[in-house]
């Protein structure tokens, strides 16, 4: 009985393989966009916690030298006979790999190259040099002389780790430490580090260079795309289970009139839908993997550029995401099916079949769904003033993207009806009616049309506006054409001297560590000049700032330390025990901690031990390269000492190119989501549709006439989706920009439009519906004549 | 896996049996070897002698504090070297590790430190005399030597004055460890005077005492079937001392060693056998079961003392762990000393 059962429910598939393709692609799709962004997400915490793992960053403080200096190795020493319990290390770049040289005997615990069983920790301490890395670092690296390479698979990717002896010949650092690491557990009777290494500074454990952190904003964005690619998947897969229900009525009613227990029929269900979840999320996980496999070395790049964090541009298997994979394809299974299996248990034993009545009850439900849209997008719009933290951020997301998904077949609805009222001519009246009569059918793919849209114009619209934002903030920093570096106070002295006459400014660039309203703070002294004047953009600022500023009258703060201190134009701020007031906030992006700048002159008095080692030179862009020259050939100024603006712009910029290729990558993605959505459904209803379509041929309506129109139906539908997208996705953009954006990273960016990247989507949006609709439009254009007028004879 | 774990594995190999304690039973291949005969030569042979493979500067202090309470202190510089030459900068192979404690009747406090040579951080120089690692330090005159290490949780800050000449255990300063014949150059200056301060988490304290330095090098001064040894300095009321050592064998025999330092100034070597340390009883200690008390008996001189510790808990949690903390002696004499225990799991 049970067999026979099974192989009567199977029958429906095998009499209906589009659906089954439906279900399987849809539900192998979703969970490939998924399992794709968890594999690139979870391949760069990998990553970083490799990196955290092997190099302590993050667990420990830190010692580090003034920006752009390294630590002499006396200091080290003298350190370690005052009681400061530090380890030194020694790194740089050699052929793209990052080079860190680590003391094993002082590393605090934990630390180094692991699994160095098998090694010869003689050889690793003698400077006889093993270096440690992934094969693949190993083979950026190419040969090094006088080295053994030795694979070690647990290393951070990029970083290669050897003994600091061996690190410093090889990096040509002799007697140089780039930074310490200082043991959690320090010994009594300390002296302050001021009085050891007095331009040192200790940078605590978890500040600063968290890459997690900093990292976070690129994967959030990722995530939320993966979700939703997700949930419009899920769309797909429960619209396909709920027709195969429904048009399966007949069968379960003959089952259970043959005697079939109730129980044992749902059982049977449920294990064949997760047999199909288990099929379709291994090919779901399979091509995610792909996903996954063509995007990373994008996004290596981009959060190389962007952070400085080495990932590994080659994807490995790992089981967890394997596991989560299927685990997320049977789960959206189980959430898409449970509705229906519920509505199985609960049928009248004999109850009529009924193959419209899946779309029939859609549309008696369509009030209760109203309201509860209604309710949805009244608590999104109270959390979009209320909304603070992260978490209410995402519940604003969540009740605004199932609100309005919701409330689009009731728009749509409203918005048909309107216009069936004003058709004039049958043919007219007919087609607006029967639209409306489709759109049950066809709503749960245009909610899928309608989400991949928005989050398009809504991810779009945040990475677009960031790119802006980013290049003219760029522009504000990087106002001097080009900078140069000096190595000491009195080179610093001599480079002033020498650049005076061959530059139209100077502009010393100095800062110290300070804390600020209680946070970790950095200071900048700054000249005046017209070029802060010209290229400065203030968020907020009392009238003639700099003219103020200039005269030590005040200080800028950073937009960060203006929200963490609760900080506003006017306000006092403490800086070593001055107090100025507030005089203007700027955006400052990219840098995790709060920032002030003063002038030069109250710098200076506070601050008399800094020392200006860094300038920006402001010349015409087109005497550069001449003065580089100069400077290189007759001051003698190394050139990894100089760095032009246009290079760092380039540079910069050339990282948002690749961010941009993930972006639209993901973009067409998710639209080819959304259309296969639209074209399973037209297919699936067309079938359905031949009663409904006879009698309109049978009064003269040609059928190619009949195709076109579907053809025009299913573009208009997927155009009134995608005018009510814009709206949502710019509802989604300002919600990430103004709440999400600030409550993970303490700045909120400007929003700008950008109508014809929102035109673009558009027409992919109305391509992609036309590209579904015209193969159904072709087969009914197509319907033999004597398929038509057989539903005149059918007995229904 | 912990690159300190494995350098201490590969260097110091914890008593794997057939290796002896601290891989002091590993082959001395290219390094010097103790001979019979040497002539000391001072202040040379006060610092490194980096073509042996292990060295120590090694002082324990049995100390009093205003109220009577008894505390103890330890100062360790232990040198080890990969290689037989003293090298420069960070490819020297000689490493050094130090260990510094300080014990109390209820609280033992002990901390570790390890540095490479030829960097600086830790060395040795003879004259004038320093040993230091980090802001340890061992420096100065006989006169006048400076004691100072600190922890986390305690410190010490010690003055030490010589008393009296040194002592050369065995035959003239070469003392044979088995009956295979491994040996070391030993020897120590078991009377120094002590003045200075101890700091405890509950403040500092005035302590008056007497200090013993033993000073020892060698390649390989145990034979491979020896375990661990224990360790007496006993400081005698009566103005006399002695330093015996057991070397304990996976057969359960053992090997033993002894020095008796009279009030006098006469000493003498004692040969294998002539001295007995019986365990009377064991304690739990932190890492390991210990006897911690001992019968310890040397017929020669008329000595039969029970030892006890003065914290059966002084356990040193260091990389290498062995146990290491004051002694109260009673009966044929009366006293304080030190006894170290090794190779116990």
């Amino acid at each position: 009985m049970t067999r026979a059962g099974f192989a009567a429910l199977l029958s429906h598939w095998r009499r209906n393989p589009l659906q089954l393709f439906t279900l399987l692609a849809g539900l192998a799709l979703a969970t490939a966009l998924w399992s794709g962004v968890q594999a690139v997400n979870a391949e760069a915490r990998a990553s970083y916690d490799a990196a955290a793992a092997t190099l302590g960053e993050g667990q420990f403080d830190q010692i580090l030298p003034p920006e752009g200096q390294t630590i002499p190795q006396d200091t080290y020493i003298a350190l370690r006979r005052a009681g400061w319990l530090v380890s030194p290390v020694t790194e740089g770049r050699m052929n793209g790999v990052r080079i860190v040289g680590l003391d094993p005997l002082t590393a605090p615990g934990g630390l180094g190259p692991v699994q160095v069983v098998d090694g010869d920790i003689g050889a690793f301490l003698s400077g006889r040099g093993q270096i440690y890395a992934t094969a693949e670092t190993l083979d950026r690296l190419g040969a090094v002389a006088n080295a053994d390479l030795i694979v070690t698979p647990d290393m951070a990717p990029g970083t290669a780790i050897t003994d600091i002896g061996f690190a410093q010949s090889l990096l040509d650092m002799h007697d140089e430490i780039t930074r310490l690491i200082v043991a959690p557990a320090q010994p009594l009777g300390r002296p302050p580090l001021s009085d050891i290494g007095p331009d040192l500074r200790l940078q605590a454990a978890q500040s600063g260079s968290d890459l997690g952190r900093l990292t976070d904003s690129f994967h959030l964005n990722l995530t939320a795309f993966g979700l939703l690619a997700f949930a419009v998947g899920i769309f797909i897969v429960h619209g396909a289970i709920g027709l195969a229900f429904e048009q399966r009525r007949p069968v379960v009613r003959t089952l259970r009139a043959l005697g079939m227990p109730l129980n044992r029929l749902i059982v049977l269900i449920a294990a064949e839908l997760m047999a199909m979840a288990l099929i379709a999320g291994v090919i779901g996980v399979a091509l995610g993997y792909l996903i996954a496999a063509t995007l990373l070395p994008d996004v290596a790049a981009t959060l190389r550029g962007l952070y400085g964090a080495d990932v590994s541009g080659t994807l490995q298997l790992r089981p967890a995401w394997w596991l989560s994979g299927l685990g997320i394809a049977v789960g959206g299974t189980a959430v898409a099916g449970a509705g229906a299996l519920w509505r199985l248990a609960r049928m009248p034993l004999l109850a009529a079949a009924q193959p419209r009545a899946w779309a029939m009850a859609a549309g008696a439900g369509a009030r209760w769904q109203g309201f509860l849209a209604l309710g949805l997008l009244v608590v999104a719009g109270v959390l979009a003033f209320a909304a603070t933290g992260l978490v209410a951020g995402f519940a604003l997301l969540a009740t605004l993207l199932i609100g309005a998904a919701l409330a689009l077949p009731v728009v749509l609805g409203a918005i048909l009806r309107v216009c069936a009222a004003r058709a004039r001519g049958p043919v007219a009246q007919w087609f607006w009616a029967d639209t409306r009569q489709q759109l049950p059918g066809l709503s749960l793919a245009l909610m899928a049309l309608l989400l991949a849209m928005a989050a398009n114009v809504g991810v779009s619209t945040m990475v677009s506006s960031f790119r802006l934002t980013f290049t003219a903030f760029l522009d504000q920093v990087l106002s001097s054409e080009l900078y140069v570096t000096a190595d000491s106070p009195e080179q610093a002295a001599a480079l002033v001297a020498f650049l005076t006459p061959r530059t139209d400014a100077i502009l010393p660039i100095q800062s110290a560590e300070q804390t600020l309203a209680g946070y970790p703070a950095e200071v900048f002294g700054a000249r005046d000049d017209a070029t802060y004047r010209t290229n400065w953009q203030f968020l907020d600022a009392a009238p003639d700032a700099w003219g103020r500023l200039a005269a030590g009258d005040g200080v800028l703060v950073n937009e960060q330390l203006s929200r963490r201190a609760s900080l506003a134009v006017g306000d006092p701020l403490d800086i070593g025990g001055t107090v100025f007031p507030i005089l203007g906030i700027y955006g400052d992006y990219g840098n995790p901690i709060g920032q002030a700048i003063l002038n030069e002159v109250p710098f200076a008095r506070l601050f008399p031990e800094a020392v200006a080692l860094r300038f920006g030179l402001r010349i015409a862009p087109d005497q550069v390269a001449g003065l580089t020259e100069t400077l290189s050939q007759d001051f003698g100024l190394p050139r990894d000492q100089m760095v032009d603006q246009a290079g760092i712009k380039a540079f910069s910029l050339n990282v948002f190119e690749r961010t941009f290729t993930v972006t639209d990558a993901l973009n067409i993605l998710t639209l080819s989501v959304a259309g296969f959505a639209i074209l399973m459904s037209l297919l699936t209803l067309a079938a359905m549709r031949l009663p409904q379509l006879a009698p309109v041929w049978a009064l003269g309506m040609t059928r190619g006439r009949l195709g076109w129109l579907e053809l025009l139906r299913a573009v208009l539908l997927a155009l009134l989706t995608t005018a009510l997208a814009l709206p949502l996705g710019l509802a989604l953009a300002w919600a990430l920009l103004a709440v999400v954006n600030v409550a993970a990273f303490g700045w909120r960016l400007p929003m700008y439009f950008f109508p014809l990247d929102y035109l673009r989507l558009g027409g992919l949006a109305m391509l992609a519906a036309a590209l579904a609709a015209l193969w159904p439009a072709r087969k009914l254009a197509r319907t033999p004549p004597a398929a038509l007028l057989q539903v005149f004879s059918h007995e229904r | 896996m912990n690159v300190k774990a494995i350098l201490l594995a590969i260097c110091l190999p914890l008593a794997a049996a057939a290796q002896g304690f601290g891989g002091l039973g590993t082959n001395a291949a290219g390094f010097a070897v103790p001979t019979p005969g040497y002539a000391f030569d001072f202040p040379a042979d006060a610092g490194p002698h980096p073509d042996y493979r292990i060295e120590w500067w090694y002082v324990t202090a049995n100390l009093t504090g205003p109220d009577g309470t008894d505390y103890g202190v330890q100062w360790t510089l232990f040198r080890t070297a990969l290689a037989p030459e003293a090298g420069d900068g960070w490819s020297s192979p000689q490493l050094w590790m130090g260990h510094a404690a300080l014990t109390t009747p209820t609280a033992h406090y002990v901390t570790e430190r390890l540095a490479r040579g030829g960097i600086g951080q830790a060395g040795v120089t003879a004259a004038p005399f320093a040993a230091w690692i980090d802001e340890w330090t061992l420096a100065g005159p006989d006169n006048a030597m400076q004691m100072r290490a600190a922890g986390p949780d305690f410190a010490y800050d010690l003055t030490l004055s010589a008393q009296g000449p040194l002592v050369f255990h065995g035959d003239n300063g070469y003392s044979v460890k088995s009956a295979a014949g491994q040996a070391s150059y030993y020897y120590s200056q078991p009377r120094f005077g002590v003045s200075g301060t101890i700091t405890t988490p509950d403040g500092d304290i005035s302590v008056t005492g007497q200090a013993w330095l033993d000073r020892e090098w060698s390649s390989q001064p145990l034979a491979d079937n020896q375990t661990g040894w224990d360790w007496f300095s006993l400081s005698f009321d009566t103005g006399d001392k002695m330093m015996g050592f057991v070397l304990r064998q996976l057969d359960g025999a053992s090997y033993t060693s002894a020095t008796w330092i009279g009030a006098d100034g006469m000493t003498a070597a004692l040969p294998d056998g002539a001295l007995t340390a019986t365990p009377l009883e064991t304690h739990q200690s932190p890492g390991a079961k210990v006897p911690i008390e001992w019968r310890v008996e040397l017929p020669a001189r008329g000595v039969d003392v029970t030892v006890t510790a003065i914290n059966p808990d002084a356990w040193m949690a260091t990389s290498i762990p062995y146990w290491e903390g004051p002694v109260r002696i009673a009966g044929s004499h009366s006293g304080r000393g030190y006894l170290e225990m090794t190779g116990y799991e």
